[in-house]
């Protein structure tokens, strides 16, 4: 099972931008520990979802052919760690470089309408050498993209409408 | 123009930002690897924060010439010929390739990359 730290796409503009929410929620397991009491939704999760929300920008513009990890995150600051269930946190991503050997985003979150953080994700582009290394299992990858929606929001570079690559495999 | 100097103060204000390195530890011989650190995505965020600061392009290749090392007259059981050093020192005019010689493996090759590798591809972008 993997974790997923965002909810969806509410914007996804193929190799340039997207915005992802995040509900945070008083289910989530993790917050019954972190703190009894007192549920604050960890600051490094925040960090998984931005980048995730960002891989998945960097993954698509290459329609998913590509091997995304993250490599670094060269800047990052918080202004508000305070982040409780009942908050939604809104992911801006901007695409600053993307080229095959790597890509670098620009991050901003917001909360009810205010700056919460702003910072930068490096993703390093694996190579030929890991081609035998899948990051998914088997159907895994094309259920998460439908399940965040970016074929119900993602628009081209053109403005058309994502399709749905699955859809056309055999 | 902006002159050698002034390229190196703003080449080493990215590398403070990258490396989180102190200014004072940036100079002109500085390796980017053993000196200061820099591991292989540094290089990445490097480039892109180089790009950025002095409005150009920096191809893949151009920092470090890798799309030749697949040729087996430039490598040869991954160490660079004598040709491949050749083609490094003309890639690299900057660097200091004496050590590296000794050994060539093509695993060291991101260790001959120095400050001064970077302010030359800078000044030589800049034209």
């Amino acid at each position: 099972m993997r974790w997923f730290w965002m909810d969806r796409y509410t914007v996804f503009e193929s190799g340039s931008r997207a915005q992802a929410i995040k509900a945070i929620t008083r289910s989530e397991e993790h917050l019954s520990d972190h703190f009894p009491g007192y549920p604050v939704m960890p600051i490094a999760l925040v960090i998984e979802g931005m980048a995730q929300a960002a891989g998945v920008l960097i993954h698509q513009y290459y329609n998913f052919t590509k091997k995304i990890v993250l490599g670094k995150i060269p800047r990052l600051a918080f202004t508000d760690v305070d982040l409780v269930p009942g908050d939604i946190l809104v992911y801006d991503i901007v695409v600053d470089y993307i080229r095959d050997e790597g890509s670098m985003v620009s991050v901003k979150v917001h909360r009810d309408g205010k700056q919460i953080a702003d910072g930068a994700i490096v993703f390093a582009h694996l190579g030929e050498e890991y081609a035998d290394q899948p990051l998914y299992g088997a159907g895994d990858l094309d259920n998460l993209v439908r399940a965040f929606g970016v074929f119900d929001v993602g628009v081209s570079a053109d403005g058309e409408p994502l399709v749905d690559p699955s859809l056309s495999r055999d | 123009m902006a002159s050698e100097q002034e390229i190196f103060e703003q080449v080493r204000e990215v590398l403070v930002d990258a490396l989180a390195v102190d200014e004072d530890e940036v100079e002109m011989g500085s390796t980017l690897v053993d000196d200061l650190g820099a591991e292989s995505i540094d290089l990445l965020d490097i480039v892109f924060q180089l790009e950025k600061k002095f409005n150009i392009k920096i191809d893949r290749g151009e920092l470090i010439p890798t799309e030749k090392l697949d040729d087996p007259k430039y490598v040869q059981d991954g160490k660079l010929t004598a040709d491949g050093l050749a083609m490094l020192k003309e890639a690299l005019p900057s660097a200091d390739l004496e050590a590296f010689s000794q050994n060539p493996v093509i695993q060291n090759l991101a260790k001959v990359l120095s400050v001064k590798d970077l302010v030359h591809l800078v000044s030589t972008k800049l034209g």
